[in-house]
C-alpha cells in the first residue's frame, strides 16, 4: 500500500515537472516532431484496421436486432454515434497504447538501464525536458488525429456493411449517420458537439499514455529484463487508466452538453 | 515540494525560482570552503539505500595530473561513488568537494556548471543509440555552448582524433555500428569534448578484449599526460590499474581498506588486498 502511495506520488511529480517543462525553454521541437512521426507511422496502419473491422462487426450486430422491427435504415445511427462518442477514442487510444505507449516505455527503459538518462543528466540535461515532454505532446496531437482517421474507417466500414449486406443505400446510411452526429448540436456551426467529445477524450487518452509510459520507463531497474517489465506495466496501467478516465469523462462530457 | 537528487527523473534546471531563493540565501551566508589542492575530494562519506549501508565513511583525494584507480569487488560502491562525484547522488553525511566546492551545497540551478567541470564515461559507454558518432560528441556542445556548426565540426574532428578515431569513418555510423572499443573511444570523445579539468569513468575497460583494453588504458595515459586531466577511473581490473594508476583506493564492505600509490599496494602485506591482487 505504502509503496502504491509513493508510485502515486512519484507520478504527480513527474506531472508536475512535464508540465513545467512544456511551458519554459529550452524547447526540444525536432523531438517532438519525430515522436509524432514515430507515434503515427507506428499506428496509424493499426488504427485503420481496428475502425474498419469495428465500424463492420457495429453495422452487422446492430442490424440482427434492427431488422426485427424493421428499423435497418437507423444503422447509421447506432454506428456512428458509438464510433465518434466511445469506441473511436477508447479502441484508438487502447490500439495506439499497445504500440506506440509499448515503445516509449521500452525505448526510455533501455536508455535508463544503459545510463544514457544519468548520461543526460551529466551534461546538463534535463531527460524530462529531453524525453518525456516531446513524448507527451507528440501523444496530445496525435492521439486526436489518428481518432479522426479511426472514427472515419469505422463509419466507412459500417457503410460497406449496410451497402453489400443489408441493401441499404449509401445515402440512406449516410444521412442517418448525419442525423446522429447533427443531434446534440453544433459548435461554431458547423462542428458537431459529438465530435468535440469525442476528440476531448483522446487528447486526455495522449496524455496519460505518455505520461504513464514514460513514468515506467524511467524507473526502469534491472537490466533487459527490466525493460520488459516497464513495457507490460505501462501497457496495463495505461488501458485501466483509460477505461476508468472514459467512464468519469463521460459523466462529465454529458452534465455539461447534454444534461 | 523538495526535489531529491537521488531521483533518476531529477531536472538540473527545474525548480528556479525556489531555487534561485535557496541559492541567494546560500550566497550571504557562504564561507569560503578551505582550499585543497585536490580537484576532487571525499571527506567522510556516508550513503545508504534504505538498510543497504554501501559507503561507510570513505575519505580520498585527486589533483590535477593525478590518475586514482577505485578497485573493488562488483556491488561495492564503486560506481556510487563517481554518482557521487557527478552529483547523480547526495551523500547522507560528509562530504564531496569538487573544485573545493561541496556538492551538497551547490543548487539545482548551479548544478550544470558544476558538471560542466567533469566529464563522465560510463559503463557501457552509454552513447545516445539514436544519434550518430558526430552528434552524441556534439550533444554537449550544441547543448550548452553558443558554438557555431563549423566550431563544433572542427572541435569533434578535433577530439575524435584525439581518441584515435578516423573522424571521416566514424562520423555518421550510429552506436550500433560500432565495435565495444570504438563505442568506448567515441564515450570518451563525447567526455572531453567540453575540456573538463576532471574526467571520471566506470569500469573503462570491463568486457573488451585484452589488446582493446590495453589500447584504453594507453588513452587514458594520454589524457593525463598531454592534458593533465584529473581522473577517477573505477575497475576490478589490477592490470589495468597497474598501468593507469598514480593512486589507488581499494573498497571494501563501504570502506577504503587501502590507500596509496599502485607500488605500495602491490607489496602490501594486509591479507584482503593479498587476496584481491592474486
Ligand atoms: N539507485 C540505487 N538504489 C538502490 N540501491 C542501489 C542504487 N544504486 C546502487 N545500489 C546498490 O548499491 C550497491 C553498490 O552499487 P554500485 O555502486 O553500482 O556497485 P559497483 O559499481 O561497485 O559494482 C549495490 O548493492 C547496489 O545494489
Ligand atoms: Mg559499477
Amino acid at each position: 500500500m505504502f509503496g502504491i502511495a509513493v508510485s502515486v506520488h512519484e507520478y504527480f511529480t513527474l506531472l508536475a515537472r512535464l508540465l513545467r517543462s512544456c511551458v519554459t525553454r529550452p524547447f526540444y521541437r525536432r523531438d517532438v516532431v519525430q515522436q509524432m512521426d514515430t507515434i503515427g507511422v507506428a499506428s496509424l496502419f493499426i488504427v485503420v484496421l481496428t475502425g474498419l473491422f469495428t465500424g463492420m462487426v457495429l453495422a452487422l450486430q446492430s442490424a440482427v436486432e434492427m431488422e426485427r422491427f424493421g428499423a435497418t435504415i437507423y444503422i447509421g445511427r447506432l454506428v456512428g454515434a458509438s464510433t465518434v462518442r466511445e469506441l473511436g477514442p477508447v479502441l484508438t487510444a487502447l490500439m495506439v497504447t499497445g504500440r506506440a505507449g509499448a515503445g516509449m516505455a521500452a525505448a526510455i527503459g533501455a536508455m535508463r538501464v544503459t545510463e544514457q538518462v544519468d548520461a543526460l543528466r551529466t551534461m546538463g540535461v534535463d531527460p524530462i525536458r529531453k524525453l518525456v515532454a516531446p513524448r507527451f505532446l507528440a501523444a496530445l496531437i496525435m492521439l486526436p488525429l489518428l481518432t479522426i482517421v479511426a472514427d472515419l474507417v469505422a463509419i466507412l466500414g459500417g457503410l460497406l456493411i449496410a451497402v453489400v449486406k443489408l441493401d441499404l443505400t449509401a445515402e440512406l446510411y449516410m444521412r442517418s449517420v448525419y442525423e446522429t452526429l447533427a443531434q446534440t448540436g453544433f459548435v461554431l456551426r458547423y462542428i458537431p458537439i459529438d465530435l468535440i467529445q469525442g476528440l476531448v477524450k483522446p487528447l486526455a487518452f495522449g496524455g496519460i499514455m505518455a505520461v504513464t509510459s514514460c513514468f515506467y520507463g524511467l524507473r526502469t531497474t534491472g537490466g533487459t529484463e527490466g525493460v520488459g517489465r516497464a513495457t507490460t506495466q505501462a501497457v496495463v496501467t495505461t488501458s485501466i487508466l483509460v477505461l476508468a478516465v472514459d467512464y468519469f469523462l463521460t459523466q462529465i462530457l454529458i452534465v455539461l452538453f447534454v444534461g | 515540494m523538495t526535489e531529491s537528487p537521488n531521483d533518476p527523473t531529477r531536472d538540473g534546471a527545474a525548480f528556479a525560482e525556489e531555487v534561485r531563493a535557496e541559492a541567494r540565501r546560500e550566497l550571504e551566508t557562504a564561507t569560503t570552503p578551505e582550499r585543497s589542492s585536490d580537484l576532487v575530494e571525499l571527506r567522510d562519506v556516508r550513503l545508504s539505500f534504505g538498510d543497504n549501508h554501501v559507503l561507510n565513511g570513505i575519505t580520498m583525494g585527486v589533483g590535477a595530473g593525478q590518475t586514482l584507480c577505485i578497485l573493488g569487488g562488483s556491488g561495492v560502491g564503486k560506481s556510487t561513488v563517481l554518482r557521487l562525484i557527478l552529483r547523480l547522488l547526495l551523500p547522507d553525511s560528509g562530504e564531496v568537494l569538487v573544485e573545493g566546492r561541496d556538492i551538497s551545497a551547490v543548487s539545482n540551478v548551479d548544478v550544470l556548471e558544476l558538471r560542466e567541470r567533469m566529464g563522465m564515461v560510463f559503463q557501457g559507454s552509454a552513447l545516445f543509440d539514436s544519434l550518430d558518432v558526430f552528434d552524441n560528441v556534439a550533444f554537449p556542445l550544441y547543448e550548452h555552448t553558443g558554438m557555431g556548426d563549423e566550431a563544433i565540426m572542427e572541435r569533434v574532428h578535433e577530439v575524435l582524433s584525439f581518441v584515435d578515431l578516423d573522424p571521416d569513418d566514424v562520423l555518421r555510423l550510429l552506436p550500433a555500428e560500432l565495435s565495444g572499443g570504438m563505442r568506448k573511444r567515441v564515450a570518451i570523445a563525447r567526455a572531453i569534448v567540453h575540456k573538463p579539468p576532471i574526467l571520471l569513468f566506470d569500469e573503462p575497460t570491463s568486457g573488451l578484449d585484452p589488446i582493446t583494453t590495453r589500447t584504453i588504458d594507453e588513452l587514458i595515459l594520454k589524457l593525463r599526460r598531454e592534458l593533465s586531466v584529473c581522473a577517477v577511473v573505477v575497475t576490478h581490473d589490477i592490470r589495468s590499474a597497474a598501468r593507469i594508476a598514480t593512486e589507488t583506493a581499494l573498497l571494501k564492505d563501504g570502506q577504503i581498506i587501502f590507500n596509496g600509490t599502485p607500488e605500495e599496494m602491490f607489496s602490501s602485506e594486509d591479507s584482503y588486498v593479498r587476496t584481491f591482487l592474486s
